[in-house]
């Protein structure tokens, strides 16, 4: 997987995981990745719901050490 | 426009007074198709407040004018941006103070009735949860039936009332809330009752919990009196209280019975629920008001906010009091049961001393609707 640009949201709580991640999926490209980093467990839900919601695919969902990770592709 | 920050406890009013209020919930849907603010008159919009981060422009038409509007989220952080957003754009809302997660620990605590020589009997209605905690007063004593987790609502209350906590009961192992029955009685050195027969795996010291057991509170000797009612699980103990209360536990509800699958024994137990609602309770006096422990829907509250009917009531109206035959009664409350509580497991876990998470922790295991009947 090619890792367009990463997202740090470590410590940040709901809603701004969702809108610094919106703000990045802005600046990359359709078919492009971004990862992105989360603390906030209410991401879990969140962030599938958005992507799906904006056309966005998450190609990859993983919990290492109490942080998330989302690996989400443009639509 | 200005925001307007509602707590817990001025939602609750709103239930409980019967008053209009339109919910604008920002939760995914999921989340709010699972459970929400319920009330009698109230009104709902679920849009996910990922949809919003470009503008509310779009759903202004659908927020009324002539209603106050609450704007509701998980913890809180998303409806205050979208309560802000809404008052840039020239309405006028508020926000829930805590989110779901502060109306999920919120207790109203009601007045059921007056006991003789001034006691008096509480319950602590917990709106977000359906969790129904009990406190009988009298003359400077207390005991405590089915208490939650806040455990300072209740130290708390006794301290206002002027009494000493003396008594704590659970009447079973809980399974979709954590109880605050232990803590309860380690900080004021009341003795704490289980039903032995749900304690076989606790890791703590409790005094057993067993049929025939009477307990007198405060001077007046307001009667506790323990009724082994197994069935939802098998060491289930009701309490008729002052000759006038049954407090059922999660075995009898006021629109619904109990399940009998929490612990994974429904086939095992279906025999013990049967034999409680159809026999056990049957020689009970029909004017006993009965006291749950949950109630399920909204519907189930009084006038005054309490959840109380008469015994003879629901031997009438309830559907589970009602199925005559064994064979149907047995479909009835082993198949399609509803979803278990979240994390029911854990809970009981939690609930045996075996685990002790922290505080964001036991609200994580609590969220969502209980889920503790079979309608």
């Amino acid at each position: 997987m090619n890792i367009t640009k990463t997202l740090d949201a470590k410590g940040l709580a709901c809603p701004m995981p969702i809108v610094k991640t919106k703000k990045a999926m802005d600046t990359i490209n359709s078919g492009e990745v971004l990862e992105v980093l989360l603390t906030d467990k209410g991401a879990l839900n969140d962030i599938p719901a958005w992507a799906k919601s904006g056309g966005h695919t998450v190609l990859e969902q993983k919990t290492e050490e109490d942080v998330l990770y989302f690996y989400i592709q443009k639509g | 426009m200005t925001v307007n920050k509602w707590t817990a406890a001025e939602v609750a009013r709103k239930v409980i007074d019967n008053e209009e209020l339109f919910i604008l919930d920002v939760r995914n849907h999921d989340a709010f198709e699972d459970w929400k603010i319920e009330g009698h008159k109230f009104e709902y919009l679920n849009i996910p407040y990922f949809e919003l981060l470009d503008g509310v422009e779009e759903i202004l038409p659908k927020l009324p004018t002539d209603k106050e509007v609450l704007v509701v989220c998980a913890k809180e952080g998303s409806s205050v941006m979208v309560a802000e957003m809404l008052s840039e754009a020239g309405r006028e809302v508020a926000y829930l103070e805590g989110g779901m997660k502060s109306w999920s620990s919120y207790l109203e605590p009601i007045k059921v009735s007056d006991l003789e020589n001034g006691g008096e009997l509480y319950q602590f209605v917990r709106l977000g949860k359906g969790c129904l905690s009990y406190m009988v007063i009298s003359e400077g004593e207390a005991a405590i039936i089915d208490a939650v987790r806040f455990t300072d609502v209740f130290t708390n209350f006794a301290k206002e009332k002027g009494v000493e906590i003396k008594h704590v009961f659970d009447t079973h192992l809980h399974a979709d809330h954590i109880s605050g029955g232990r803590h309860i009685a380690a900080n004021t050195g009341a003795t704490y009752y289980l039903p032995p027969k749900d304690a076989t795996e606790v890791v703590f010291d409790y005094t057993p919990l067993t049929e025939g057991l009477n307990v007198k509170i405060g001077a007046s000797q307001i009667d506790v009196n323990a009724l082994y009612s197994p069935g939802h699980t098998i060491g289930s103990t009701s309490f008729v209280i002052d000759n006038q209360f049954l407090l059922t536990g999660d075995i009898l509800f006021i629109d619904s019975i109990g399940r009998p699958d929490l612990a994974g024994l429904a086939e095992d137990w279906v025999g013990d629920l049967r034999e409680t609602l159809y026999s056990r309770y049957r020689e009970l006096a029909e004017d006993l008001v009965v006291l749950p422990a949950h109630f399920m829907i909204i519907d189930e509250l009084n006038e005054d906010g309490t959840v109380a009917r008469r015994l003879g009531d629901l031997f009438k109206e309830n559907h589970g009091l009602n199925i005559e035959d064994e064979a149907e009664f047995r479909r009835t409350v082993t198949d399609n049961l509803p979803p278990q509580p979240n994390a029911y497991e854990q809970i009981r876990q939690v609930n045996m001393g075996k685990i002790t998470p922290n505080n964001d922790e036991q609200t994580e295991m609590e969220i969502g609707p209980n889920r503790c009947a079979v309608r």
